[in-house]
């Protein structure tokens, strides 16, 4: 498949000079998500001033999560680092009791060579709270691939031995509740096929709407990386089936496949109703079902959002690329009926994204426009100079740009929106448009407001 | 290691940046890994910048872990200079370069050999300074760097102005109202016959520093920004400098006073005439600032003996202590600032005017000291706006750190005479608005939600089966009633009596709920 893919498109890397978010601050929705746990973040002043900034009012609701604020003393090592974290992590359980703490490694712990993964484990024991590394920094890893550093991490959590302990907690708690029939048939029921798990953070409310979409095709889904709670992590053994629900798990997806022998189904990301759509028709053969009514169900999505469309048919839209979501909204865009002049992603796993890039391949070659260029690590300083020349109607970027080009007169929609909002799923295809749509429906708002020059007309960048 | 959640200055390098972005075409380049560059991100909120901010990174990946920088660092600077044609280029330190320990001094050597823009290395330390203290210092080396240089090629122009001028040093980017602040110590300079000579670093240009000797006095508003600068004036220019506050009523009569003073001492010399500045602090006092008249009115009055709690930036936090105190009878209980390297002088200003002093940059102390106080108004920056919150205390928000909102667009000055209006007007408010909820409270508080609901509700409306409506309850609550109505309507409509997971979908995806 990857073969035919580089024959039709192209990709590019530039210089990786681009704005992006600390890969910390996956730390912002995985707290939320994972209700049990704690996240400590082991840096400096400046990954505590970005949390603080970034995350903006969430700061003030007390939220599960910490810096461990590295002084001179930990740099110079006239502090031991154990004895440190333990004192913290102490303080953590005692103020918070979580089920799991999951520590963030940072560039600072990276250069300074701070042993985590040899700590963790030491400190677990002495303490009885698992405690989970990831090390999210900025030397290697860009924004959303914080989150895939985290379920990496997490993955081995999801093993036998893990899973016996689980089990043994399960037994506990079935003896006090009276639902326990009820799992039992649910057991049952996941007999017609193997278990398939499904990967990726999405919001909990979104959670829960690719299982009945799924369940419509008899397709049981077994459980998520990650749960709601750390203490319902799914067990993975040889044979489970796994399926990515973002573009940027591949190191996820690695993991699942080498330590735990998972069988990976590479599919394109349910983003859009052509995606979810592409989604379902990967998953189904793969458990020998043949999909029930899923074209009708597109169609219907389709029609409901047709009002969408008109506003963007024929528009260009730029990605200057920060959280490799973008191949799957281009994808998308495309089938909308937008012109897509350039797809700048920080970094592009082609494997993981092979079922991905090829629908975007072919959605271009259905709708009849040319093939975006794709730039790896794009450099911002030139992909502004291309703007100049392509003048798009549509630049999704990040904040450090959006003012100053929405000053030079192009419209802006901020990319960091994206990862926040529901944008998985035939019922939220409407949320992405309605993003996207926003500063093209302002402009037209604004339209005879010109008194006032407030930008730029000969849109000079 | 020290457990944080919330930090009130920020790291080192925010306080270079600041300074480097508010001059004229000054480029900053971060030594710095993907991702510290959210410095632009702020300035383009917070400030709602037309232009791009001139700070980019020299990116440290895992190749210059392994290999170190070597030409990069000189190769993206020769880059921007020729991209950008700055006139000075500084680049900046961070954590991560802190600990490298890599020669970025060397690196700003070897660049400012081969390019045109001049290059120089910020001398801040990461883990002994912070953002303030890295802004005075860096502005403080600009300063010294070009006027060294004018003095080599022998271009510096010693002789002051003919005329009374004044420096307004310490006004930069991301500075807690400093555009407003700017603007009103202009009219107050112009008020006074004075002339503005420069105001640096914001709007300035790197080149007309060599300039700066020529007026004859400089004005530090903040006390956290820009007094090296006006020390190093001091010593090698003998150049007389003000640190008073100009907040206030009391004080802003304090500082015209000195300048009144500094200006004759020197207008004896230029044969320039001498100036009585009296009648405008009394004129300005009495009809321009309502602050003194409102001191003496039925309003202020009943604020007499309430208490109230500061805490901020030296500057704001001293200042808003002692106009309450002061000008307006109001107890001060407590008062703090987190600029823990200048603990020695807030003590001192706010001598007699508050009950408690604390200085910490800890927030937790800081929510415990409101908690303790209990005061009926509370001023401080973002953080104790949101802990006046949580403990139901009326609460104005007076220094950094801040959020988009301080940055307001009319006109809200803090300093100046204007000022003491800008002042008096949220004090009142944020202690009359307590008093109302308090009355509000005693007569039976506000309409109550249950009359509300109990008359709308006309008809019986579909049934939430225990799934659906667990899946609502997962709604955020802003949206959640705007669901929660949607489908019902679509399920009435539909005839649909029993709410499933799958009717809830089946509403969001026709109706957008």
């Amino acid at each position: 498949m990857s073969m035919k893919i580089s024959e039709n498109l192209t990709f590019e890397c530039e210089t990786g000079n681009y704005h992006t978010f600390c890969p910390i601050s996956c730390v912002s929705w995985l707290y939320q998500k994972i209700e049990d746990s704690s996240f400590l973040v082991v840096g400096t002043k400046t990954c505590g001033y970005f949390l603080q900034n970034a995350l903006g009012v969430m700061i003030f609701a007390e939220p599960r999560y910490a810096m461990a604020e590295l002084e001179e003393g930990d740099i110079s090592a006239q502090l031991n680092d154990y004895e440190e974290l333990k004192r913290l992590c102490i303080r953590i359980g005692k103020d918070r009791d979580p089920s799991v703490i999951i520590w963030i490694g940072t560039c600072t712990t990276e250069i300074i060579k701070m042993d985590l993964e040899g700590m963790a484990p030491k400190l677990e024991c002495e303490m009885g709270i698992p405690i989970v590394v990831a090390r999210a920094n900025g030397l290697d890893y860009a924004f959303t691939q914080g989150e895939d550093t985290v379920l990496a991490a997490m993955v081995h959590r999801c093993l036998g031995q893990e899973s016996s302990v689980r089990e043994q907690n399960g037994i506990i708690r079935n003896s006090f509740s009276f639902s326990s029939p009820e799992k039992e048939e649910e057991l049952v029921e996941d007999e017609n096929h193997p278990p398939l798990v499904l990967f990726g953070s999405l919001p909990s409310d979104v959670v829960s709407q690719p299982n009945p979409e799924l369940k419509r095709q008899s397709v049981k889904v077994s459980g998520w990386l990650p749960a709601q709670k750390y203490t319902d992590l799914p067990s993975l053994v040889d044979g489970v089936y796994v399926c990515g629900v973002n573009p940027f798990l591949s190191r996820t997806a690695t993991t699942l496949v080498r330590r735990d022998k998972c069988e990976l189904i590479v599919a394109p990301f349910p983003i859009g109703p052509d995606g979810t759509r592409a989604w379902i028709e990967k998953i189904c053969p793969v458990f020998g079902i043949e999909t029930e009514g899923l074209e009708e169900r597109e169609e219907r999505i389709w029609e409901g959002l047709k009002d969408y469309p008109d506003l963007i048919r024929g528009k260009s839209a730029f990605f200057m690329g920060d959280n490799i979501l973008e191949v799957s909204l281009a994808r998308f865009l495309i089938r909308c009926g937008m012109i897509v002049d350039e797809i700048g992603i920080p970094y592009i796993d082609k494997r993981y994204q092979a079922a991905e890039l090829a629908l975007l391949r072919d959605t271009c070659i259905r709708m009849c426009v040319p093939i975006p260029r794709i730039v790896e690590k794009p450099d911002n300083y030139n992909q502004i100079r291309r703007m100049r020349e392509l003048q798009p109607d549509l630049a999704i970027t990040g904040m450090a740009h959006a003012n100053p080009l929405e000053a030079r007169g192009i419209g802006t929609k901020w990319s960091v929106e994206f990862t926040s909002a529901q944008i998985h799923g035939f019922a939220n295809a409407r949320d992405v448009l309605e993003l996207v749509t926003r500063p093209l429906r302002r402009n037209d708002n604004l339209e005879d407001l010109g008194r006032t020059a407030p930008v730029r007309r000969d849109n000079k960048l | 290691m020290k457990l944080a959640h919330w930090m009130y200055a920020g790291p080192a390098h925010i306080g270079t940046l600041r300074v480097a972005s508010s001059s004229k075409n000054v480029h900053a380049i971060m030594h710095a890994p993907l991702g510290d560059d959210y410095f632009n991100v702020m300035r383009s909120m917070l400030e709602r910048e037309r232009d791009f901010t001139p700070a980019t990174a020299s990116t440290v990946d895992r190749h210059v872990l392994a290999r170190g920088s070597q030409e990069k660092v000189v190769d993206n600077v020769l880059r921007k200079d020729k991209e950008e044609r700055p006139d000075l280029i500084i680049l900046t330190p961070t954590c991560t370069s802190s600990i490298l320990q890599e020669d970025l001094q060397n690196f700003a050597d070897r660049a400012s050999i081969i390019s045109d823009s001049n290059v120089i290395f910020a001398d801040v330390d990461h883990y002994r300074v912070n953002e303030l203290q890295a802004a005075d210092r860096t502005l403080e080396q600009v300063v010294r760097y070009y006027l060294d240089r004018s003095h080599r090629q022998e271009t510096l122009d010693q002789s002051v102005t003919d005329a009374p001028s004044a420096n307004l040093i310490g006004i930069f980017t991301l500075g807690f109202h400093n555009q407003h602040d700017c603007r009103e110590l202009r009219r107050l300079l112009r008020d006074l016959d004075i002339e503005m000579n420069q105001v640096i670093p914001e709007g300035g240009s790197v080149e007309d520093l060599k300039n700066l000797p020529k007026a004859w006095l400089n004005l530090i508003p903040y006390r956290e920004v820009g007094l090296m600068t006006a020390m190093y004036f001091e010593k090698e220019f003998g150049m007389p400098y003000i640190s008073t506050i100009p907040m206030g009523a009391v004080d802003m009569a304090e500082c015209i006073r000195q300048i009144q003073r500094y200006v004759n001492t020197l207008a004896h010399i230029s044969s320039s005439k001498e100036v009585d500045y009296e009648p405008y602090i009394d004129g300005q006092t009495r009809f321009v600032s309502q602050a003194a008249w409102f001191s003496r009115s039925i309003d202020c009055q009943n604020l007499t003996g309430k208490e109230t709690v500061v805490f901020g930036d030296a500057t704001h936090a001293a200042s808003i202590t002692k106009i309450p105190a002061r000008e307006m009878g109001i107890r001060v209980s407590y008062t703090g600032t987190y600029c823990e390297n200048d603990a020695e002088w807030f003590k001192e200003q706010i001598q007699g005017f508050c009950d408690e002093i604390l200085i910490t940059d800890d927030h937790i102390k800081v929510g415990d000291m409101i908690a303790r106080a209990e005061p009926s108004a509370l001023f401080g920056t973002q953080m104790e706006r949101h802990i006046g919150k949580r403990l139901d205390i009326p609460r104005g928000v007076i220094s950094s750190p801040v959020h988009i909102q301080n940055f307001s667009l009319g006109y809200r000055p803090f300093l100046g005479y204007e000022g003491t209006n800008q002042i008096a007007d949220p004090v009142y408010n944020t202690f009359a608005l307590g008093m109302e909820d308090h009355l509000l409270d005693i007569f039976g508080g506000h309409d109550t939600k249950e009359i509300m609901t109990k008359s709308s509700s006309t008809d019986i409306g579909p049934i939430w089966n225990s799934e659906s409506r667990l899946e609502l309850s997962k709604i955020p609550r802003f949206a959640r009633s705007k669901v929660e109505r949607n489908t019902e309507q679509f399920a009435r409509q539909k005839g649909i009596v029993n709410i499933t997971v799958e009717v809830m979908y089946a509403a969001k995806e026709v109706l957008n709920a």
